[in-house]
């Protein structure tokens, strides 16, 4: 077998690409090709000699630019630039959500702040307001009465620039405490964790705790339907659980997952890289 | 051996420490990041923009 050259994308290096560099660094026949998007160039037809691109950069709109410029020039990406692009976006992840018939939130969307409103009285309230854009629960709003509406929506309109007014509305749910994130790779759920916090923004960059969460039947087809809704891939989903079912919230296409390898006591690092490797140019 | 660049603080880095790699002085708790191996540099890590995580 000959060597993989595989292509690191990234920025900074978090846990994240730590881990998956070490790991990377303990296969055979692979050579890791550090690529920082802050020093790299794009002039449309320079192609980097690797035989497979890993996409970890820390900003959304660098990976996505990056992805599509390198599939363009026919390297494979993990994830692909589709993929990125439907993730990247709450709204285009709802309607992936809706075309497979994956369960989520009820939600509106709107592009002023007077038909915001009205889909903030049409939805009830409480409603969380997202922007289409965005991660780490940054400005996240759980709106409980119109007065709260009123104010958030002028703000955002008057102080945000344009993209705080393009308006994702969705049905705040009552997690009681803790919601789920699940890791599919390759359309195999391999862990999830309970991520739990007294606030109700549960993400653990915000300081949520994270637990291991036993992977249900349940569990697995709502992730796996989630993750190829969107494209599939290396995805981490995320989860809220209703009387009614799962629900999926989001699906992340650049996934940290620092807290949860000790904690459920899979290697996510190593998965990964299988499915890299088996993503790559032969 | 390097310090932190704001507080001076001794930094011990391990042999696998990466270009670009964050990390945090046990001292002041300043985020830093790594911006040269050779020669090691060792900068404060820029602040997060609006764009970044998942």
């Amino acid at each position: 077998m000959g060597t993989i050259r595989v292509g690191f994308l990234h920025s900074l290096i978090r846990k994240e690409e730590k881990l998956l560099v070490t790991e990377f660094k303990k296969r055979p026949n692979v050579e890791l090709v550090m690529l920082d998007d802050r020093e790299m160039t794009f002039d449309l037809t320079a192609k980097p000699e690797v035989d497979v691109i890993v996409e970890r950069s820390i900003n959304h709109s660098r990976a996505l630019h990056a992805l599509r410029l390198f599939q363009s020039l026919g390297i494979p990406c993990v994830n692909t630039y589709d993929v990125s692009l439907t993730c990247g976006d709450k709204i285009l992840t709802a309607v992936a959500l809706k075309d497979h018939d994956v369960p989520q939130p009820d939600l509106r969307i709107a592009f002023t702040e007077t038909s915001a409103l009205e889909a903030i009285e049409e939805l009830g309230y409480p409603v969380v307001l997202k922007p289409a854009v965005g991660s780490w629960g940054r400005l996240l709003s759980k709106i409980n009465d119109r007065d709260a509406a009123e104010t958030i929506l002028e703000h955002k309109t008057v102080l945000g620039s344009y993209h705080h007014s393009i308006f994702f509305i969705q049905k705040y749910i009552a997690k009681k405490g803790r919601d789920i994130r699940a890791f599919v790779v390759g359309g195999e759920c391999i862990a999830a964790i309970y991520r739990s916090s007294e606030h109700w923004i549960t993400n653990t960059a915000r300081g949520a705790s994270a637990s291991n969460c036993p992977i249900t039947p349940e569990l697995a087809d709502i992730c796996v339907a989630a993750a190829e809704a969107v494209g599939g891939g290396v995805l981490a989903v995320d989860l809220f659980e209703t009387e009614e079912g799962l629900l999926v919230n989001e699906v992340n296409y650049t996934m940290e997952f620092r807290n949860s390898i000790d904690t459920t006591g899979v290697n996510i690092p190593d998965k990964v890289i299988d499915f890299v490797l088996s993503s790559a140019r032969t | 051996m390097s310090q932190c660049p704001v507080c001076d603080n001794d930094l011990s880095l391990g042999a696998d420490t990466l270009k670009g790699e964050l990390l945090e002085c046990d001292d002041c708790g300043t985020e830093l990041e790594v911006t040269s191996i050779d020669p090691l540099k060792i900068e404060v890590a820029p602040e997060a923009e609006e764009d970044w995580g998942q």
